[in-house]
Parts: structure tokens; sequence; C-alpha cells
């Protein structure tokens, strides 16, 4: 179970504070899913970076029964002059994980080649995201947070996260978000739309779609 | 690799909490030794060597310069002292100005705080002054430039105080570099004038009366004059006073928790 409570976010500004998210509410239990979709700038990352704990709510409270993962394909974490195994292993570490069982799969997911024992300042984009996402898939958890902008790849790395995450893992939780309501259609359960610093809570993802469309569109 | 179901993490205890800890500063102890030494030449020896260097050009400055010199005490032993720790505490907080800064990020594993940062920078300071120190006197010991140490549980003692107050500065320096750059900017400067005056130059005996009470504010310097007392026994005339440090030390790491837990409230993550 995940749930937030009333959770407020306000960033300082030079113009003043300015609040992100206004008073939210949200749970969700293990095993389901939920999308969350809003326009671009309505507070989406800043929801997933609560919701992973990078950052704390300005008021209200997450509580967490579940593991919960960083964002998806998230490659910010990394430490640039390491390579990409020691990157592993350190994630490994963390996590209290052997890294040695996961290399092959890593290495296979990634397709870096040499390049997994090269520093990840070397990388291009691509391999970064993949390196990103092979992590968050060789760490078990039981609630993958997911912020669509940040999985970016060609049709080949599309595919093989549907079959890793949507297909292998269809019986944890994750909580998406995105911009695009039929992304939501195809992937979620469940759905809620960002507008304004609210979220709106419906029981079907088509309610959602019609909502967003009428109101924040 | 096979997904299997994972286990729901068990309700959390102090116990499982201690242990993760201990788990993730680990891994970044490991993270930062590589990306600062590097695996080439000397790699974390480094870590060693440079408070070894440093401390040996002093020693071999004021030789040259004809330093104090008391029966029991040599210049040597008196540079080798006084270096360790000052560079001990400094370097932890140097090590540390951007340390919210530069791992920010690692925020997004759920297991990750920012003192578990902090503590595994320090450590690596710690270690390394401490590992500097314990060489330079045993090889100085062997060549009879230094005498035999007096009292090795008094010099352990003063050596925590000093190591806890580098911690605590740390931390509070830390917290309030990630407030504002001017912090940052400010330590460099603050640390090269609190450098001569924190005792590892002199000793309050040899200062005058007036200006004693005034030099004994600095919580290192009551420090540094313990850790001679304990090494160079009746050869030195100390001056400090533990209960005074050991105050200032506690408010040091309050103060520093304190803004630590108010700045991880408008932390911005990338």
């Amino acid at each position: 179970m995940i749930e937030i409570q009333g959770v407020t976010k306000v960033y300082e500004t030079r113009f003043g504070p300015r609040k992100v998210l206004d008073d939210i509410s949200l749970r969700l239990e293990y095993g389901s899913n939920v999308g969350i979709v809003g326009r671009n700038g309505a507070g989406k990352s800043t929801l997933i970076r609560l919701l992973s704990g990078a950052e704390r709510p300005t008021a209200g409270r997450i509580t967490r029964r579940m593991k919960v993962s960083w964002p998806l394909a998230f490659g910010g974490a990394f430490q640039n002059n390491l390579t990409g195994l020691d990157n592993l292993k350190f994630v490994c570490r963390i996590y209290g994980v052997d890294h040695e069982p996961l290399i092959p799969f890593v290495e296979e997911f990634t397709e870096l080649g040499v390049y997994f024992r090269e520093p990840v300042s070397h990388y291009s984009h691509g391999m970064l995201t993949r390196l990103a996402f092979a992590l968050s898939m060789a760490i078990e958890f039981d609630c993958f947070l997911i912020d669509e902008v940040l999985v970016v790849g060609d049709k080949r790395f599309h595919d093989r996260c549907h079959e890793e995450l949507f297909v292998k893992r269809k019986d944890r939780s994750f909580i998406l978000v995105s911009h695009d309501p039929k992304v939501l259609k195809l992937y979620c359960e469940r759905a809620c739309v960002l507008h304004q610093g609210r979220l709106h809570d419906f029981e079907s993802v088509d309610a959602a779609y019609d909502y967003y469309n009428a109101e924040c569109l | 690799m096979s997904a299997s179901h994972p286990v729901m993490p068990p309700v959390p205890s102090l116990l499982r909490s201690a242990a993760i800890q201990r788990r993730v500063i680990a891994a970044l102890l490991m993270r930062e030794i590589i990306t600062r030494f590097g695996r080439r030449n000397l790699g974390v020896l480094w870590l060693v060597a440079e408070p070894m260097i440093f401390t040996l050009f002093v020693a071999a400055l004021w030789t040259a310069i004809g330093g104090h010199r008391a029966p029991g005490m040599t210049v040597v032993g008196f540079a080798v002292t006084g270096y360790s720790s000052v560079l001990m505490w400094r370097n932890s907080v140097s090590h540390n100005v951007h340390a919210v800064r530069e791992n920010i990020n690692l925020l997004y594993h759920r297991n990750v705080h920012l003192y578990d940062v902090f503590l595994a920078r320090v450590t690596i300071e710690i270690a390394g002054a401490t590992a500097s120190f314990f060489l330079l006197a045993t090889f100085f010991v062997l060549v009879d430039q230094m005498p035999l140490p007096n009292d090795l549980l008094t010099m352990a003692f003063a050596w925590l105080m000093l190591a806890w107050f580098g911690t605590s500065l740390a931390i509070l320096v830390g917290a309030a570099a990630s407030y504002s750059d001017v912090v940052a900017r400010l330590w460099q400067p603050l640390s090269y004038v609190l450098f001569p005056l924190s005792g590892a130059a002199f000793m309050v005996s040899w200062i005058p009366d007036q200006a004693r009470k005034y030099v004994l504010v600095l919580p290192m310097v009551h420090g540094v004059e313990l850790l001679r007392s304990g090494y160079f026994g009746s050869a030195v005339r100390p001056y400090y006073d533990m209960a005074y440090m050991g105050t200032v030390n506690l408010v040091i790491t309050f103060l520093g928790l304190a803004l630590m837990r108010r700045a991880q409230l408008r932390l911005e993550a990338e």
C-alpha cells in the first residue's frame, strides 16, 4: 500500500512561492495500478519526486508499505566517472542484493557491449536510459514509478520495456504519469487527472479521459 | 532473469534500519573512494599520502627554521601531532561543503539519506588522517625523531573529540551551504584563518596570558592540547577543558541536525 494524504508542495521562486500540488490525496493497494494524466507543467514530475522520496512535501504525508522504485529509466543518480558495471554494483549494495547473478541480464538488456565497462560519462542518452531501465528491473520492487517522458527510445527499446514491465511483472503495482491519456488507456486500470494543483480521482480510465479532454485542454 | 514475486518488506525496526544504514554507508564509501582516487597509480593510498606529505613538509620547514624545542618534545613530534589533527577536521568539512548538491539525486533511492552521504565522506577523511598520523608517528619513533607516546588512552579520547568536532561541523556547514553558495565561498577563507589559530602551530602555554582566553574559545584548541598532553606527557603544559569542548560539539551537532532537517524540506532534485 502507498498512501498520499493531503500533500501540498510549494516551490520558492524569485517571484514568491508557487504552489505546484495543492492538498492531494491518493491511495494505491498492493498489486493495483493508477495512471495520472496532466498537461505539461501540471506537477506530474513533482509528484513522482515526492513519491520516490527525493523531495519532501511542504505539507501532508506519504506512507509507503511497499518497496517503491526510483523513477523508471531515470539516470540522474549515476556517478558519471564510474562505469556501468560500477553503477550496477553500487545500486545493488544500496538495496542489499548480490550483483553477480544480475550482470548477464543487464548486459543483455542494455546491449552496451564494451561500454558496460566504460565510464557512464561516455554514454549516449539512449545508452544511459537503457542502463537505468535495466537497473530498475534488476532490483525487485513492489511498485514502479513511471514518468513517461523518461522512458524514451526506439521501438525495440519500447517493446522490451513493455515485455519486462507489463508482461513479466504484471503482478506489481505501478504509478504512471503521462501527458497523453491514450497511454493511460493502454496500461492502467484506474486514472486520475492532475490539473491546476488538484488531483481528480476517477473510477474508470474512460471517465478520466473524458474529463481531461473536456476540462484541461 | 526471472521476475520472481518480491517479498513484502518487513515493518521497519531500529535494528533493520541500522543494518540498512551500515550497508548504504559502505556502498557510498566504495563509491567515494573510486570516484575520488580512481584505480590508477596509488589509488586509495592517496587518502593517507596526502595528509602525510603535507605534515612532512611542515615538519621539514619547522626543523629548517628551528622551531620550538623542549625536553621530551621534538619539532617533528610537534608538527605531526598538530597537523594530523587539524587536517582531520578541516578536510572533513572541506570535502562536505558541496555534499548536498553533489548527491541530491541519490535521494531517489529510498534507503539513502543525506546523513549517510556525510558520514561516508567524513569516515574517509578521519580514516585517512588517522592512518597518516599513525604511520608518521611510528616512522619518526623508529628513527628517533619522536619519543614514544605517553598515554594512548588520553590521545584516543582527544582524537575522538576532534573527529566529533569535524563531523558535526561538516554537517552544519554542508547544510548551510545547501541554502546559499555564500557559505561555501566563505568557508575557504574561514578555514585559512582558523588553521593557524587552531592550536596546530603553537601551544596555549606559549602565548601571552591575555590572549589565552580568546584562543581557548575555539573548541579544537582544547582537543589539540589534550592530544599533545597525551603524547608528550609532562614535557608540555596543556590548557584544555574537555567539558567545554564537548558542550560546543553538542551545540554544533544539534544546530547541524536541525538545519539539515529544515534544508531537506526545500531541497530540489533534478
